[in-house]
C-alpha cells in the first residue's frame, strides 16, 4: 500500500476504487533493462578502478568524455527522431564505458567523441535504438576510430606499472610509448626475429593483473573477471559465450603453437593479452547482438574465438577481438534461425519408454 | 509406498515470490450460505451446460440444474436447497458472461433424495464409475476445468499405466490444495484409489513440491497401507511444476506429443481436489457443489482458506474474510501467474476457483511494449522451449503465419516469459492472440475441406 498516488487503481481510493484488468501474469520478477545496464556498469567498476590506477588522468578523461558524449548523443538522437528520450535505461552509459575501455590512453578527446557518435548515432539510433542494433555499438565506435585514426589508435602509453618482460618494448625514440605485447610479437615475427616474450608464471601474473600497455579497460584480466563473476551472479550473461570464446582461442592458438612453437605464442599469452577477456565477458555477451539460443551462444562464442586467433595470426592487425565479435554479430540472426531448440513434445523419441 | 524424487529435470520455469505463508497454516473454514448463489453454466472447458431447472423451481442440494451439452461439457448441480429465482447472464471469471441459475437458499440445506452413496465401488465396473463422475459434474479443479470423465474414458488403444495426482500447487499465494492434503488426506487418497480402479493404472504418483513437507507427511500417512507401485513424487519447488505436461515429464520422462493429451503417453493427471470430488461423488453420492478457495493478498483483512459453495459471489467470499484493510488495485481469480483479473466482485465462484487474490497498488506490474533486448531470459524460462522473444516480435508485426510456423500453438500460457522479461513486454498477450489466429485459420481450413 505504498506509493498509491501514482499507480492506477488508486485514483479514487476510498470512494469507488478502480480495478486494473489485464492479461496474466499479474506478477513480475522485477527485472528491468535499466537494472541490467546498471549491473553491467557495476561489473565494470573494478576494471575502471584499475584503469585509473594504471593510466591516471588519461583514463579518467576518456571515461568521462565517452560516457558524457554517448548519453548526449543518445538524448539528442531520440529528440531529433521525435521518440521518447530513452537515456533512462543507462544503455548509453554502458556503451560509453565500453568504448572508453577500447581506446588507448593517449587518444585525444575529440577523437573519442567521434567514436561515440559512430557508436550511438550510426550503430544504434539509426537502426531504431536499443534492441534493434545489429552490431555492438561500442565496437562499431572502435572500428570507426581504428579506420579513421590508425596511428593514434595504436599508440600506446606505458602504464604506471609495467611487467619487466615488456621493458624492451619501449619506443627507443620516445620512452613514454611502447608496443602492446601483441603488436610487439607481430612486428618481431614480421621482421624475421625470434618471439620477443617468453611466457612464464611471473609474466602471466603481470599480464593478468594488467601491467602491460593496451586499451584502458582491457589490460587487467583480474579486474574484468571479478566483474564477470558479478554478471554471472546477476544472470546478465550466460557461460556459453565466454567459455567457448576463450576455449576456441586456447584450442586454435594451442594448435598453432604445438605445430610451430618458434613462431607462435602459447595459448596462455593469447588469452591474457589484448582484449580477449574484455571481449569474451563484456562485449560478445552483449544481449542485443548475440544469439538467444544456448546452442547459438556456443557457436557464436566459438566463432569469436576462432576469428580472433585467425586475425591475430594472419590478419593485418595485431589484435582481432573486436573485428571477430563484429563479424559474429552479423551472423547472429542466422545462428538464431539455425539453432532453434527442439520444442517440448516435438521429439522423435516421443511416446512411451 | 515410498517417497521418490522427481527423476527428470523439467526445462525452464521461474521462481516467483510465493507468498503462501499468510494462509498455509490456516485450517479451512466453512463459509455460511450467502443470500444468493449464482451457478454458472460455463464452469468448465468445452460447451456450456444446458439449464434444465426453471424459474420458480424448488430445488434441493445436489439436484441437477443444467445438463452437459456434449461430450466435452459437464452437469451443474444446486449447491443448496432453495428456489430458482432466475436464469440470467452472470460474469464468469474469465471476463465473459454466461447464463447462470440463481438460487435463493431456503436455509435448510437439504440434500436431494436422489443422492445414492456407493461405498462398495470396488465391485463396480470402470464404465459405471465413470458414468457416476459424469453425473456428479466433476471437472479438473486445478484451474483449467477440463471435464474429468473425458480423462477417465480413454479409448481402448490408449491404455493408462500411470496416474499422477497433482498436488504441486505451484501458483504463488494459493494454499487450497495444500490444506486439502493436510486436512483431508484420507479422502483424497481414497479418491485416487477410485480413479486408479477406473483407469486400471498400475502406478500412482502423488506430486507435491518440496515447499510443502507437511503435505508430504500427511499424504504419506494416508497412503501407508496402499498396495502396488504407489509413491509420493517430491518435485523441486518451481513454477510451473503443476503444469500437466511438465509434471508428466518430471516424473516419468515421457513427453506428451504436440497437440496430444497425457493419455497419448499412458498417463492421466488429476488435481488432488478433483480426487476428493470423485471420492465425494462415489462414496457419498454427492455431486460437486463446493470447493476450497484461498482468499488472500496483502489488502485482505483475514486471509483464509474458505470452503464455499459453487456460485458464491466473490464479494461474499471477501466479506467472510473480513473484507479489505487497504486499497485493492487488482482482484485475480486464480493465482497471479495464470489467473484472471476481475472487473467486479459480482462474479460467482466456479468449480475451478482455486483462489481469489487481491493485489495492492504497490504489487502491480505494468507491462509495456518496449523493444526486446534479446536477453534470452524468456528462452531459458520457457518450459516448452519456445522462443518467446522472437514469437512476440513476429506477433507484434502481425505475421501470424510465421508465428504458427514457430509453433505458437505449443504455448501453454504459463507466463514464465513475461514474468522474466526485463523489457516488460506483454508476451502472453501476444501468444494468446497468435494462438487464437492460428486456431481460427485451422478451423477455416477444416471447414473448407469438409465443404469440398
Amino acid at each position: 500500500m505504498t506509493k498509491e498516488a501514482d499507480k492506477p487503481g488508486a485514483e479514487e481510493a476510498g470512494k469507488t476504487p478502480l480495478l486494473v484488468v489485464s492479461s496474466s501474469p499479474h506478477t513480475h520478477s522485477g527485472a528491468s533493462v535499466r537494472r541490467i545496464m546498471l549491473d553491467v556498469v557495476l561489473a565494470m567498476l573494478p576494471a575502471v578502478a584499475v584503469s585509473l590506477w594504471l593510466f591516471g588522468l588519461d583514463a579518467l578523461r576518456l571515461l568521462t568524455v565517452c560516457v558524457a558524449a554517448c548519453v548526449l548523443f543518445e538524448y539528442a538522437a531520440r529528440k531529433i527522431m521525435k521518440r521518447d528520450a530513452g537515456i533512462g535505461d543507462l544503455s548509453a552509459v554502458v556503451t560509453g564505458i565500453l568504448l572508453a575501455f577500447n581506446l588507448p590512453p593517449g587518444l585525444p578527446s575529440w577523437m573519442a567523441v567521434i567514436g561515440c557518435f559512430a557508436a550511438i548515432v550510426i550503430a544504434k539510433q539509426v537502426f531504431g535504438g536499443i534492441g534493434y542494433n545489429p552490431f555492438n555499438p561500442a565496437l562499431v565506435g572502435r572500428a570507426a576510430l581504428l579506420a579513421s585514426f590508425p596511428v593514434q589508435m595504436t599508440t600506446w602509453a606505458a602504464p604506471s606499472r609495467l611487467s619487466a618482460a615488456l621493458e624492451p618494448a619501449r619506443n627507443t625514440l620516445d620512452a613514454m610509448t611502447m608496443a602492446t605485447p601483441l603488436g610487439w610479437t607481430k612486428t618481431s615475427l614480421a621482421a624475421g626475429s625470434q618471439l620477443p616474450i617468453g611466457m612464464n608464471g611471473g609474466v602471466a601474473w603481470d599480464f593478468l593483473a594488467g601491467f602491460k600497455p593496451g586499451c584502458i579497460g582491457e589490460v587487467s584480466g583480474l579486474a574484468l573477471l571479478l566483474g564477470a563473476a558479478y554478471l554471472f551472479y546477476r544472470r546478465c550473461i550466460y557461460w556459453q559465450v565466454p567459455a567457448f570464446f576463450i576455449g576456441a582461442v586456447v584450442l586454435f592458438s594451442g594448435a598453432l603453437w604445438l605445430d610451430d612453437p618458434a613462431h607462435n605464442m602459447p595459448p596462455l599469452f593469447h588469452v591474457l593479452s589484448g582484449g580477449v577477456i574484455l571481449g569474451a565477458f563484456f562485449m560478445a555477451t552483449d544481449m542485443v547482438t548475440s544469439p538467444v539460443t544456448k546452442t547459438g551462444m556456443v557457436i557464436f562464442g566459438a566463432g569469436c574465438g576462432a576469428l580472433t586467433v585467425l586475425i591475430r595470426k594472419w590478419g593485418g592487425y595485431p589484435e582481432g577481438v573486436s573485428f571477430a565479435i563484429l563479424i559474429m554479430n552479423s551472423l547472429t540472426p542466422l545462428i538464431n534461425r539455425g539453432t532453434k531448440p527442439r520444442i517440448f513434445g516435438h521429439a522423435k523419441r516421443n511416446g512411451r519408454k | 509406498m515410498s517417497i521418490v524424487k522427481a527423476m527428470f529435470r523439467a526445462v525452464g520455469g521461474v521462481h516467483p515470490d510465493y507468498r503462501k505463508s499468510a494462509t498455509a497454516q490456516k485450517a479451512v473454514r466453512e463459509m455460511p450460505l450467502p443470500a444468493l448463489l449464482r451457478v454458472s453454466t460455463a464452469q468448465h472447458l468445452g460447451a456450456p451446460s444446458r439449464p434444465v431447472a426453471k424459474k420458480g423451481d424448488a430445488v434441493l442440494r445436489g439436484a441437477r440444474l443444467a445438463e452437459p451439452a456434449g461430450f466435452i461439457s459437464a452437469a451443474v448441480h444446486s449447491p443448496t436447497s432453495g428456489v430458482v429465482k432466475a436464469i440470467a447472464d452472470a460474469p464468469t471469471p474469465t471476463g465473459a458472461t454466461a447464463p447462470a441459475i440463481e438460487i435463493e437458499p431456503d436455509g435448510r440445506d437439504a440434500w436431494d433424495p436422489s443422492i445414492a452413496p456407493k461405498p462398495d465401488w470396488q465391485t463396480m465396473s470402470s464404465k459405471n464409475l465413470a458414468a457416476l463422475v459424469v453425473e456428479a459434474g466433476i471437472v479438473g479443479m486445478g484451474g483449467a476445468g477440463f471435464p474429468t470423465h473425458v480423462k477417465l474414458s480413454p479409448p481402448p488403444n490408449k491404455p493408462i499405466d500411470t496416474l499422477i495426482l497433482n498436488g504441486a500447487e505451484c501458483e504463488p499465494y494459493l494454499t487450497a490444495d495444500h490444506r486439502l492434503m493436510i486436512e483431508r488426506a484420507e479422502q483424497v487418497w481414497a479418491g485416487a484409489e477410485i480413479i486408479r480402479h477406473i483407469l486400471g493404472a498400475k502406478t500412482v504418483r502423488v506430486a507435491i513440491e518440496d515447499n510443502k513437507p507437511d503435505a508430504v507427511r500427511s499424504m504419506e500417512r494416508a497412503m501407508a497401507g496402499a498396495a502396488g507401485d504407489v509413491a509420493i513424487a517430491v518435485l523441486k519447488t518451481s513454477y510451473p511444476q503443476g503444469a500437466e505436461k511438465q509434471q508428466i515429464y518430471g516424473i516419468t520422462g515421457r513427453e506428451v506429443p504436440t497437440g496430444g493429451l497425457p493419455m497419448d503417453v499412458g498417463c492421466v493427471v488429476e488435481n488432488v481436489g478433483t480426487a476428493l470430488a470423485i471420492f465425494d461423488a462415489i462414496v457419498n453420492g454427492r455431486p460437486l457443489t463446493e470447493r476450497i478457495t484461498t482468499v488472500t493478498g496483502s489488502p485482505v483483512a483475514d486471509p483464509s482458506n474458505v470452503l464455499a459453495r459453487v456460485g458464491t459471489p466473490y464479494g461474499d467470499l471477501v466479506s467472510f474474510c473480513g473484507g479489505t484493510s487497504g486499497p485493492v488495485a487488482k482482484w485475480i481469480s486464480g493465482g497471479p501467474m495464470m489467473g484472471f483479473a476481475q472487473h467486479s466482485l459480482e462474479t460467482p465462484t466456479t468449480k475451478t476457483t482455486s483462489g481469489l487474490v487481491a493485489l495492492a497498488p504497490g504489487d502491480l506490474t505494468a507491462f509495456a511494449s518496449t523493444p526486446c533486448i534479446s536477453c534470452s531470459r524468456c528462452v531459458t524460462a520457457c518450459p516448452m522451449k519456445l522462443l518467446p522473444c522472437e514469437l512476440s516480435q513476429i506477433l507484434e508485426a502481425e505475421d501470424y503465419a510465421a508465428a504458427e510456423a514457430l509453433n505458437v500453438l505449443d504455448c501453454i500460457e504459463c507466463g514464465c516469459c513475461a514474468f522474466e522479461c526485463p523489457s516488460r513486454r506483454p508476451l502472453v498477450q501476444h501468444m494468446r492472440r497468435g494462438k487464437a489466429r492460428a486456431m481460427a485459420r485451422r478451423r477455416a481450413e477444416e471447414a473448407k475441406k469438409k465443404g469440398k
